[in-house]
Order: C-alpha cells, then structure tokens, then sequence
C-alpha cells in the first residue's frame, strides 16, 4: 500500500491520497493518470490490469485501487 | 427524414399518440415499429445493414452470455473437487471461447462499416501510391451504400457486445427488445452513442401518459429546432461561400468562417441532441446528455470532457484502456523505461495509445486524411497540455492568476480558437488547403473586411445577422443560467403567464425566423454523414 501511495503521490503531488475517496467521479484522475498508474502497477507489482476492471469504483480510492491489485494477484 | 421536415413533425405527432394509447404492454413493440418506419422513410435501401447488425450482435452476446452461465454453472457444480489450476484451466477455456464469439461480432460489424465507408478512401490512397510509383493505372472508385447512422448504431451495438462479453451486465434475451436498442429512432440520425446498461433503465417503460414529463420534453425539442433552424440553418450560407470559394474569401475571410462554423456546429449538433434527448424525454425514456456547455471549457482536455460526451467515453472505454493495457503497450513500457529512461518510458504508452485513439477518432468522423490530420492534431494539443501541466502548477504557484476572471475568460477563448482551428480540416476537406487558409489569416492582411461591410455579401444580409445576434445572446444566456440547474425548471417556478409567454415567444421566433425562405433550406444535420 506504501509503494501505491508513492506511485500516486508521484501523479499528482497535490492530493491526499491516503485519505480521497472520489478520485474517478471527482476528476482528480483521468484517463491519461489511469493509463499511467496501470503501466506503474505492472511494473511494480507484476499484476496486469485487464481493461474490464477499468471502471471508476477501482480507481476511486487507494484502497479500492489496492483491493483491485490484491484481486488480481489472487487470481494470477 | 430529416428532424427539420413537416413530414417529420407529422410522424413524430403520430409516435408519440400511439405510444401512449396503446396498452403499455406494447410500448416497446410500438417505439420498435416507428423506428423501422423511421428508419425505412430516411434510408430505406440501407434497412438489411441494420437488420444484419441487430441480429449478429444479438444472436454473438447470447451465445457470450450461455457461455458466462456454464462457466459459472461447472465451477459452481465441482467447486469443492477442482484445484485452484483447474478452475483456472475452465475460466481460460470458456474465455477461449467467448472470444471466438467477440471476434465474430466486432469483424463482421467493423467489416460492414469499413466497406461502406472507407472502401474508396482505401482506392483512393492506394491510386495515389501507384501514381508515386510512377505507374500509370488506377482503381476506380465503387459505388457504395453508406446506410445512415452507420457508425452510431454500430458503435452503440459494439459496445453492447464487449459488455457482455466483459461480463458487465446480461445480455438482452429478447429480439425485439434489442432490436430496439440499436434502432431508437431519435438517436439514429446522430446519436448519442448510448450505453445498453443505461438506455435499457427506462427504454422498455411501462410508462403512464404524462402531462408534465411530455410538455417538458417538448420544450426541449422546440428548444433544439431553434438552434438548429435560427441559428445553424441561417449561418449555412455564409459557410459554404466561404468554404467552397477559398480563392476568393481567405484571410479575415477565413477567419469569420472558422468562427461561423464553430457556431453553426454546435447549434447544428447541440439541436439535433436536444431534439433527440427532448423526444425520449416526452416518451419517458432517458438518454445520456451529449454536451455540456463545452464552449465554456478552459482547456482542451476539458473540452473533449463536455463536446460528444458519448463518443469520447465510447474511445476512452473501448480503445484506448485495451490499447493502453494490452500485452504489448505493456512491453513497450518496459522497454522505454530500459532503453530512454524512466521519465519517457513511463509516458510512452500513454504517447502511442492516445495517438492510436486519436487517428481512430480522426477516421470515425469520415474517410480522409484531413480528419486523419484533425485527430492527430487533437492529439497534439492533448499531449502537450499535459506535458506542460508541472509548468503550469509552477506557474501558478507563483503567478496567482486562476481565479481572475479575466484569465478564465483568456483560457475560454483560447480553447474556442484552439478547436475552431483544428475544425477547419472538417471545412475545407483538404490539408493543403486549410494550412493555406490558417495562415491566409496572418498574411493577407485584409482584416477591414470585417468591419468594411464585406460580410453583408456572404448571402447574409443585415436583418439575418440581426438575428444571428440575438440567437447568440439567448445561447450564450440560457448556457451562463444552466450552470445553477436546468432552465426548464427555472421557468416552471414562474407564474403561468410568464412561463407561457416565454414558450410561446420561443415558438414564434423558430417559426418567424427560422431559415425556410428563398436562400435557406433546412438541412440535415452535419454529424448525420459522420
């Protein structure tokens, strides 16, 4: 969860993302940001991301966004 | 049939009585019987094309949807006998074959509308390459059907058919019912490009007669015919002078039609969506908002967020998230992160995936390279807007300028100029040609013209500029009251003179200056060729 943080915090240095729980429906992550953060989560955790877990209720947090990469990995 | 027509206005009379006299039962059959009609009156050749779409993406997502319920039923019979592997092996077995039935849908339906629609422009680049080669033959052009909506109906079915195969939502087990989806009538001219999940919330109804909802949808229609017939029908003359006769009007010329244009386009387009969202409103049925106020958007990005919503969330969703994670965009990233360091490896996949969006987006909107070169262009500005933003948050982290009106308002006429330029490849038709108009602006130096009269000889004379004027100002007006909440509901709070009055002066206005007389012909709506 540290390191997703850091990746987070590296895409928008402005946000608190340890504490944000709208960050798909507030438009504080576009499309561009979630392109990069997925290209970061292979490169950092090995999981790929499939494009039908691309919906906001994945993105709108952190926690939604680690929950999503635990979920996969579980299933890898 | 165009939205425009008295046949139009006769047919829609007739929809909307017999959908609320017959027993609610048969809405859907009656709304599904219209749309054909409609569809039959507008482009009746074209009707297989439909008909083929319809029932291959319908009969590929039922065949998705069995196999989601024996891959569910198998893992559920011998959840407690296979191993974590085996479970795994049955899932990858079943998407195996889901995908063969994915790929059937979208070849045959992409194959459809590349024939229809980029046959000739394929002839045509593979002429030019021949005469580059310095041989003398070529192909010649084919007469083809290009059946109408084309790319909406197969890009709202596509969609359809990647959900189910996604696993997002069931797939529709009646015929008819999806057959009216694909073919709702008041989204088939120009969309929007609506979501199944959504349209089919309140497409099949029941839905009681009432009074409120139709009179409500009703003002929006009317709302539309008057952008549609006073606005972008009035300003069709002056464009087309403009466009068709560059070697006359260039320079200051080009200018006024580049910002003509953006205004016909989006009175043109932003009419045809209210007629559409105001039809489906007075029948019950809510469909997806297509624009919002996108002429008040301060950046680019922020412009493709409100200008053919449906259609930009249609490329993010459908090409450019599976482009950006697929396998290989995945090992690019990796190897730029390698071979060019961190900072350009880490960009790149969004750098070719958004390139891939935009040159697909460029070629929707029609077979030739100057929308190619409008996509690309888009992408471009995207691009660096977005390499630039650290700049900017410096910027203004010394500079405190973001809540000055005045720059809002600079932001807002820059993203108005920005797109109005690029929309000029969609004018002219021709990339030579609109580079030699964009920079005619700068170097023909005729800018009297503007204030010399000259305008008054573009087939406008003073009244319709008037007019033109006035539109304007109650566009620009109702946008700045929408930002609060909607203006029909505004109006509702006011006593009944007052709310009659205002309708009734709206009506009168499309009726008295609408464009019907000797010069003007209502048009078909721009995004209809698209």
């Amino acid at each position: 969860m540290e390191e997703l943080l850091e990746i987070l915090s590296e895409l928008h240095p402005e946000v608190d993302f340890a504490a944000e729980q709208s960050l798909v429906d507030g438009k504080i992550l576009d499309s561009f940001d979630i392109v990069s953060l997925i290209s970061e989560i292979n490169e950092t955790f090995d999981v790929v991301v499939p494009p039908e877990e691309i919906k906001p209720e994945n993105f709108n947090s952190a926690k939604a966004i680690w929950a999503m990469i635990e979920k996969l990995r579980d299933e890898a | 049939m165009l939205f425009t027509s008295y046949e139009f206005l006769g047919f829609l009379f007739l929809a909307l009585t017999a959908y609320y006299i017959v027993p609610k039962k048969a809405q859907s059959a009656v709304l599904l019987g219209f749309s054909y009609l409609f569809y039959f009156l507008s482009d009746g050749r074209a009707l297989v094309f439909l008909l083929v779409t319809t029932a291959t993406v319908f009969f590929a997502a039922k065949k998705l949807g069995e196999l989601h319920a024996s891959q569910e039923a198998c893992l559920k019979e011998h959840k407690a006998e296979f191993s974590r592997e085996e479970k795994k092996a049955v899932k990858e077995e079943f998407l195996k074959k889901r995908r063969k039935w994915l790929l059937f849908g979208l070849l045959l339906n992409l194959g459809i509308l590349a024939v229809c629609k980029y046959t000739n422009f394929a002839i045509a680049n593979v002429n030019g390459l021949l005469h580059f080669f310095g041989r003398t033959e070529e192909f010649s052009p084919i007469s083809l059907l290009l059946p109408m909506g084309i790319s909406f109906y197969t890009f709202q079915s596509l969609s359809y058919l990647i959900d189910v195969y996604r696993g997002k939502y069931p797939p529709q087990r009646s015929l008819s019912r999806y057959a009216l989806f694909v073919s709702f009538f008041p989204q088939m001219i120009q969309g929007p490009i609506s979501r199944y999940d959504e349209l089919s919330a309140t497409l099949y109804g029941p839905h009681s007669f009432d009074p409120a909802q139709l009179s409500s949808g009703l003002q929006r229609v009317l709302w539309g015919y008057f952008k549609k017939l006073v606005i972008a029908d009035r300003l069709l003359p002056a464009v087309n002078l403009i466009i068709r006769t560059p070697e006359e009007y260039h320079g200051a010329y080009a200018f006024a039609g580049m910002l003509f244009y953006a205004l016909e386009l989006y009175a043109d387009f932003t009419g045809g969506i209210d007629i559409t969202i105001g039809i489906a409103e007075a029948m019950g049925i809510r469909v997806r908002e297509n624009f919002i106020r996108p002429y008040f958007s301060k950046s680019v990005k922020e412009y493709w967020n409100r200008w053919h919503i449906t259609m930009g969330q249609w490329f993010t969703d459908y090409i450019f998230y599976p482009v950006s994670v697929s396998g290989p965009m995945l090992k690019l990233s990796k190897w730029g992160r390698a071979h060019l360091g961190n900072v350009i490896g880490k960009r790149l996949t969004v750098w070719v995936s958004c390139l891939i969006v935009w040159f697909a987006t460029g070629i929707w909107h029609g077979a030739s390279w100057n929308f190619i070169v409008w996509g690309l262009g888009n992408c471009i500005i995207l691009l660096v807007s977005q390499e630039l933003e650290p700049f900017y948050r410096w910027f203004h982290s010394r500079v405190n300028l973001e809540d000055r009106f005045g720059w809002k308002l600079f932001r807002i006429l820059r993203t108005i100029l920005l797109m109005s330029s690029l929309r000029m490849f969609d004018c002219y038709r021709d990339v030579p040609l609109t580079f030699r108009m964009f920079f005619s602006m700068f170097t023909a130096g005729n800018w009297k013209v503007l204030v010399d009269g000259s305008l008054l000889n573009l087939g406008l004379d003073p009244k319709d500029f008037l007019v033109l004027l006035g539109g304007l100002f109650l566009l620009i007006t109702v946008s700045l009251l929408q930002r609060k909440r909607s203006v029909r509901e505004q109006i509702r709070t006011l006593a009944y003179p007052a709310r009659f009055a205002l309708w009734f002066g709206l009506f009168l206005v499309v009726l008295v200056f609408g464009a019907y007389g000797v010069g003007f012909d209502a048009s078909q709506f721009i995004y209809n060729q698209f």
